[in-house]
């Protein structure tokens, strides 16, 4: 099984490396054309703004590679919201793989809700093998102030504010809007089946 | 069909609403002198106490929901060893992790954050040249800036900004600087009250009040903590989104465990 970590100016990469580490996975962080589309399994990480990743991505071409992968592909965080058509984050058009538009948190009360929400909090009503042995309502890791509505692709949800997408899924990509790179077993499991879950 | 989309405006979608939310969050906080943790700590369950590594995993295991790593070091030879041990942590320690101190460029941010670190926090350098947080937040993203404060309430009633470590008073108020800040990119205050700082007479509810309703983004709440009613106050009376301690983490008066229970069962929603 050939793991490939899509390599960019992204935050995130090492602690996704040690995460894998610990459920004793290697992969290759990598930005090489050749390597990422041959790989089994393909880790789209990311801390960061939008813009500034969708210039990097662009002028290396990773914006076309990515979007022609048909082997599963799992976008975290800011990985996650740069597989959609358009983030208002700096106004940026993203890669498209998903119709659905990033936005920006819209607290209806500062002192109940901040931006961007930062802690942890329940994924709930959990869809696909992705999410296989993970219990409802189990508590993930969030850093944002974007994030994408409910609708037909949901395959796990949060509430914040409203309840919104925490996953979603199409075809062979994957996305996930928390971290699961952090906290020990809802997250292992959520990696874990990714890597060797029939997905 | 998607049972998330049917839920919705039924019964079970209410019910889960307001089961289902973000927590609020307990911080130990470790100070680091060249790479070792300074302020002194009581465990026997651990062989190096001096060990920052060792010390993160055990909050980490006990259920602490983020850590802080300041760095006080004094020198800048000595931040290499900043990088090698943020690996280190990032490594060993599955829940996110802040560190600070010293920090004052981007290419500063870009090494911790290569090396695994979560969050930022800058205090003075960020006071110095205010320019930093639009640059940090530009390049990558208001939510791994932490804009760190250490405030002091004066005769005059309002409170005042301090810099280097909280020696260094001046004359601006602590909510207008935040606000500043959080214009300009901070994604997170971490707010340490000086009259309140190792007094265990709990949080300084007020400014971390102020703060927590006036601004749109997450307080952190420092200094004071004591007791597990400090801790529901300043989450109840405070409005903090977090809270912050050190001495008492680390001299076992308050478990994490314990703590966490309590601020359950007064409904202050946590992650058990």
């Amino acid at each position: 099984m050939k793991l490939a970590i899509i390599k960019y100016n992204a935050g995130n990469i090492r602690s996704v490396l040690f995460a894998l580490d610990r459920i004793g996975v290697t992969a290759t962080v990598t930005d090489d054309i050749e390597e990422i589309a041959s790989a089994d399994r393909v880790i789209f990480p990311g801390v960061g703004e939008a813009s500034t990743a969708m210039q990097y991505l662009r002028e290396r071409k990773l914006d076309q590679v990515i979007k022609g992968l048909t082997q599963p592909v799992l976008g975290v965080c800011l990985g996650m919201q740069l597989m959609c058509r358009y983030s208002e984050e700096n106004d940026t058009n993203c890669l498209g793989i998903f119709d659905e538009e990033v936005k920006k948190f819209d607290s209806p009360s500062i002192s109940q809700f901040k931006i961007p929400q930062i802690g942890w909090n329940n994924i709930y009503d959990l869809k696909t093998p992705l999410f296989a042995s993970v219990a409802n309502g189990s508590f993930c890791y969030f850093v944002h102030g974007y994030y994408a509505a409910l609708g037909e692709h949901t395959i796990a949800t949060t509430n914040y504010i409203k309840p919104y997408s925490a996953g979603l899924h199409k075809n062979k990509y994957y996305r996930v809007h928390f971290h699961p790179e952090k906290r020990a077993k809802p997250a292992q499991q959520i990696l874990q089946n990714f890597i060797s879950g029939d997905i | 069909m998607n049972d998330a989309i049917n839920l919705n405006g039924t019964d079970a979608a209410i019910e889960k609403m307001s089961q289902y939310g973000l927590c609020k969050r307990i911080i130990p906080c470790l100070d680091i002198k060249d790479g070792r943790t300074v302020k002194g700590v009581n465990f026997e369950n651990i062989r190096d106490a001096g060990d920052p590594v060792e010390l993160g995993s055990l909050y980490a295991e006990q259920g602490a929901d983020e850590l802080v790593f300041l760095d006080i070091t004094a020198t800048i030879e000595k931040r290499k060893t900043l990088s090698e041990l943020v690996h280190r942590i990032s490594h060993k320690i599955n829940i996110p992790f802040t560190v600070g101190g010293g920090i004052s460029s981007i290419e500063d941010v870009y090494l911790l954050l290569q090396n695994g670190a979560d969050k930022i926090s800058v205090n003075t350098s960020a006071f110095k040249n205010p320019d930093l947080l639009n640059g940090l937040s530009r390049e990558f993203g208001s939510q791994c800036v932490v804009l760190a404060i250490d405030t002091k309430q004066e005769e005059d009633g309002e409170w005042y900004v301090y810099l280097n470590g909280g020696r260094t008073k001046t004359e601006t108020k602590c909510y207008d600087w935040a606000r500043e800040a959080v214009e300009r990119g901070a994604g997170e205050i971490l707010l340490t009250s000086k009259n309140n700082d190792g007094t265990k007479k709990g949080f300084a509810l007020d400014i971390t009040q102020l703060l927590s309703t006036k601004l749109p983004v997450p307080v952190i709440a420092s200094g004071g903590g004591g007791s597990v009613q400090h801790f529901i106050d300043v989450f109840t009376e405070g409005k903090a989104d977090a809270a912050l301690a050190a001495s008492i983490f680390h001299f076992k008066e308050i478990a994490i465990p314990d703590l966490k229970q309590a601020l359950q069962l007064h409904d202050i929603k946590v992650r058990l």
